[in-house]
């Protein structure tokens, strides 16, 4: 497993020189050298497969932790509260998910603090698209009909039961769609991981490119593996979006 | 002349048994519109009130402060002879002092009243809303037990019970309130605001969304409840037959204060106010 | 710990990158403002075997990350030079979004206006030209301004193909200084420095068209 550490673009020199500089040109597009390499490889792309899974769907469970701590601050009553979560927000969203990963992986450390490679990932992927998600919190939540709320006052509803038994369940379906995109775009961004040492879907399938020389072929299947893992993940989100629906009774397409 | 009738509880005289509903010169604004201009309003015990006059003219926003949807710019609301709007200052806002009798008067300083205080006030009033505002969510069955069981916190069992005897759900009770029709998701409305078993029923315009086919089955329902009940109810309504029927007493309204009021018959067939004789005519 | 002569020498070879990032920030919008009205306008009227082709292939681009498209075309195409690559894939690649834009804004001009312009028999052109893109492009300039502020983020995906932007300076001058938390916390102030006042300046935009 030592072999990975020669890939890594970044730790020194110019960005991806090490990682691409070789075989620039070379593209025997599906010889039968790079099917029986691939075969080969199957286990090792599955591991960087996994990698890839792993990275986006705990990045998208601590967005998702972040996104409703944000996002229900912005709703506070308190105005230090929304101010302070609308900054938190702003700088996230403001900073660039490449500078912040970078800036976990390569500046922290100068600071005495060295986190994982793959948890930086998850934490930069997690605070980034959190930011991204507070906003769709917030505005699913205000985008409840007032009248909702009114009713459950007239029953004598605190704030609390309001919300959670009122409000975030119909808050809920608004959700699923923007949080899709949201994960797509996180699944999109993993690849970073590669940069940072982690041997993810990209590093392994450029492992395999570099030895083989297919290099259109290698790309090509790493395209379609990261565009059948977001047709999959479309697919869950679409399905939950389905039952959320049928459970406040929009199944007929109806408003 | 109906001008100025007997109403069973003048504003100044709160008698033995204190007002229902008082409002004290309450003034509402919203931004420079002023919704209501110091009304002087009180509902005796078991009283039914309905409120008409033309739209804009202050009616729901009558029954939206009593429900504590929306804060008095000026002026103090009583319930059961205790603040309402308001609260006495000082530490004893949170210390609960529930039984003393005697409006908030000359001697204890009023405040307005903190959310805690609102949310132990309000708990004995209830609402049916013109748009029914059903909780979609939830089957019919779990709208009419959600707040029985997590604000009275009654069993699940004994909630369901409760809702069956207020409403003859049959097969209805697993749907989704949109697959029923406007009539009865008004039902299920109206079941729900009861399942809470109010002293206070506000009713807001709640047959104008309806078709015209469904209003009768809704009204029936109501004056259903006004016979079997000694609910006191604020009522804001077109429906002048329904008004006829249930009311005890009838506002006029308009322009934020009371034109005039008076028994639905004095009122409705013979009112002393040209404005109150052409917004009739305009109901036809 | 923080050095602030490195910060110093750091800080200029940052802002040279900031150059490059805009200038690719620029031509990369501009790329996708023009490609994604031509996809959106082929996935309207262009006949359903040019049409659902080009719509596979826009979601294809959509759904897979773009620092591997960047890798792949650099590769696959030689003798263009990295930051033509760069503009070019990043551009194309948001030109699949704002092709859904666009889409969206079209259909979101109430269908009454239409009738109203067949009830008038206005021209075809002039139906385009005068009612339709004007209400759409209120409803899609909101949208527009944030996805340049997105792509402006996103141009450090630049420097994996050494294209020599912000990210790619402040990343050699921490290795070769090893000034890593310098350059990078530069780097990092600048992109919100600059994206802040944008997306607070396109959120106005929104309020104002909302009206």
């Amino acid at each position: 497993m030592n072999d990975l550490l020669p890939a890594l673009p970044l730790s020194s020199g110019p960005p991806a020189s090490g990682f691409l500089s070789s075989d620039l040109l070379s593209s025997d597009f599906l010889s039968s050298d790079f099917l029986s390499e691939t075969v080969r490889a199957l286990p090792s792309i599955a591991g960087g497969l996994l990698v890839t899974l792993e990275a986006t769907l705990l990045g998208a469970a601590l967005a998702l932790v972040v996104a409703f701590a944000l996002g229900l601050a912005a709703l506070s009553r308190r105005m230090l509260v929304r101010g302070a979560s609308r900054a938190v927000v702003e700088f996230l969203r403001g900073t660039s998910l490449y500078v912040q990963l970078f800036w976990l992986f390569f500046a922290l450390p100068m600071l005495g603090f060295r986190l994982e490679p793959l948890a930086c990932g998850v934490l930069a992927f997690g605070l980034n698209y959190g930011a991204y998600g507070a906003e769709v919190v917030r505005g699913s939540i205000a985008a409840v009909p007032a009248a909702q709320t009114e009713a459950a006052i007239a029953l004598g509803m605190g704030p609390g039961l309001r919300l959670r038994r009122v409000v975030l369940p119909q808050a809920y379906a608004l959700m699923i769609p923007p949080f899709k995109n949201l994960l797509i775009q996180l699944l999109k961004a993993t690849p970073l991981l590669s940069l940072v040492t982690v041997a993810d879907l990209t590093f392994r399938i450029d492992q395999l490119r570099s030895a083989t020389g297919g290099t259109a072929a290698a790309y090509l299947l790493l395209l379609l593996l990261y565009f059948g893992v977001a047709v999959l993940l479309s697919a869950g989100m679409n399905a939950l979006e389905r039952s959320a629906k049928a459970r406040l009774g929009q199944e007929g397409g109806g408003a | 002349m109906p001008t100025e009738p007997t109403a069973p509880a003048a504003p100044d005289a709160p008698g033995p048994v204190p007002d229902k509903v008082r409002f004290d010169g309450v003034t509402k604004r919203f931004g420079d519109h002023t919704v209501l201009d110091g009304l002087d309003l009180a509902v005796a015990p078991g009283e039914r009130v309905t409120l008409i006059g033309p739209s804009g003219s202050g009616k729901t926003t009558i029954l939206r402060l009593l429900m504590t949807l929306e804060r008095v710019t000026g002026g103090v609301i009583h319930v059961d002879g205790e603040p309402f709007s308001h609260m006495p200052s000082g530490p004893s806002g949170r210390g609960g002092r529930g039984g003393r009798g005697g409006p908030g008067g000359p001697g204890g300083k009023l405040v307005p009243a903190d959310e805690r205080h609102l949310a132990r006030r309000r708990r004995h009033i209830g609402m049916v809303f013109q748009q029914f505002n059903l909780f979609p969510h939830m089957s019919v069955l779990a709208n009419l037990t959600e707040a029985p069981v997590h604000v009275l916190g009654l069993g699940k069992e004994e909630a369901a019970e409760r809702a069956r005897e207020l409403l003859a759900l049959a097969d209805k009770a697993d749907a989704h309130p949109t697959r029923l029709s406007g009539g009865q998701q008004q039902r299920v409305a109206i079941a729900r605001a009861l399942a809470m078993r109010p002293d206070v029923l506000l009713l807001d315009e709640v047959t104008s969304a309806l078709d015209p086919e469904l209003v009768a089955e809704v009204l029936d329902v109501l004056r259903d409840v006004a016979a079997t009940t000694d609910l006191t109810m604020l009522c804001v309504t077109h429906e002048m037959g329904f008004a006829r029927d249930i009311s005890d007493r009838v506002l006029m309204f308009d322009g934020g204060r009371v034109l005039e009021s008076g028994p639905p018959g004095a009122l409705l067939d013979d009112p002393g106010h040209e404005r109150t004789r052409s917004f009739l005519r305009s109901l036809h | 710990m923080w050095d602030m002569e490195a910060a110093r020498a750091a800080l200029p070879v940052v802002l040279s990158g900031f150059g490059v990032t805009l200038l690719a920030t620029v031509l990369g919008f501009a790329v996708a403002v023009v490609a994604g009205l031509a996809v959106a306008l082929v996935q309207r009227s262009a006949p359903r075997w040019i049409a659902l082709p080009v719509r596979g292939l826009a979601a294809f681009v959509r759904s897979t990350p773009v620092m591997v498209q960047l890798f792949a075309v650099w590769i696959l195409v030689p003798g263009l030079n990295a930051l033509t690559i760069g503009v070019l894939v990043l551009g194309l690649h948001y030109a699949t979004y704002l092709s859904e834009v666009y889409r969206a804004g079209i259909d979101a001009v109430p269908k009454g206006q239409w009738e109203a312009c067949a009830a008038l028999s206005l021209p075809r052109r002039r139906v385009w030209r005068a009612v339709i893109l004007p209400q759409a492009v209120r409803n899609v300039l909101p949208s527009l301004g944030n996805y340049a502020v997105s792509l402006f983020k996103e141009t450090p995906f630049l420097s994996v193909i050494t294209v020599n932007e912000m990210v790619h300076e402040a990343n050699s001058f921490g290795s070769t200084h090893f000034a890593y938390l310098e350059s990078f916390t530069l780097a990092a102030v600048v992109f919100l420095l600059a994206s802040w006042p944008t997306s607070l300046l396109v959120r106005r935009l929104e309020a104002r068209l909302a009206h």
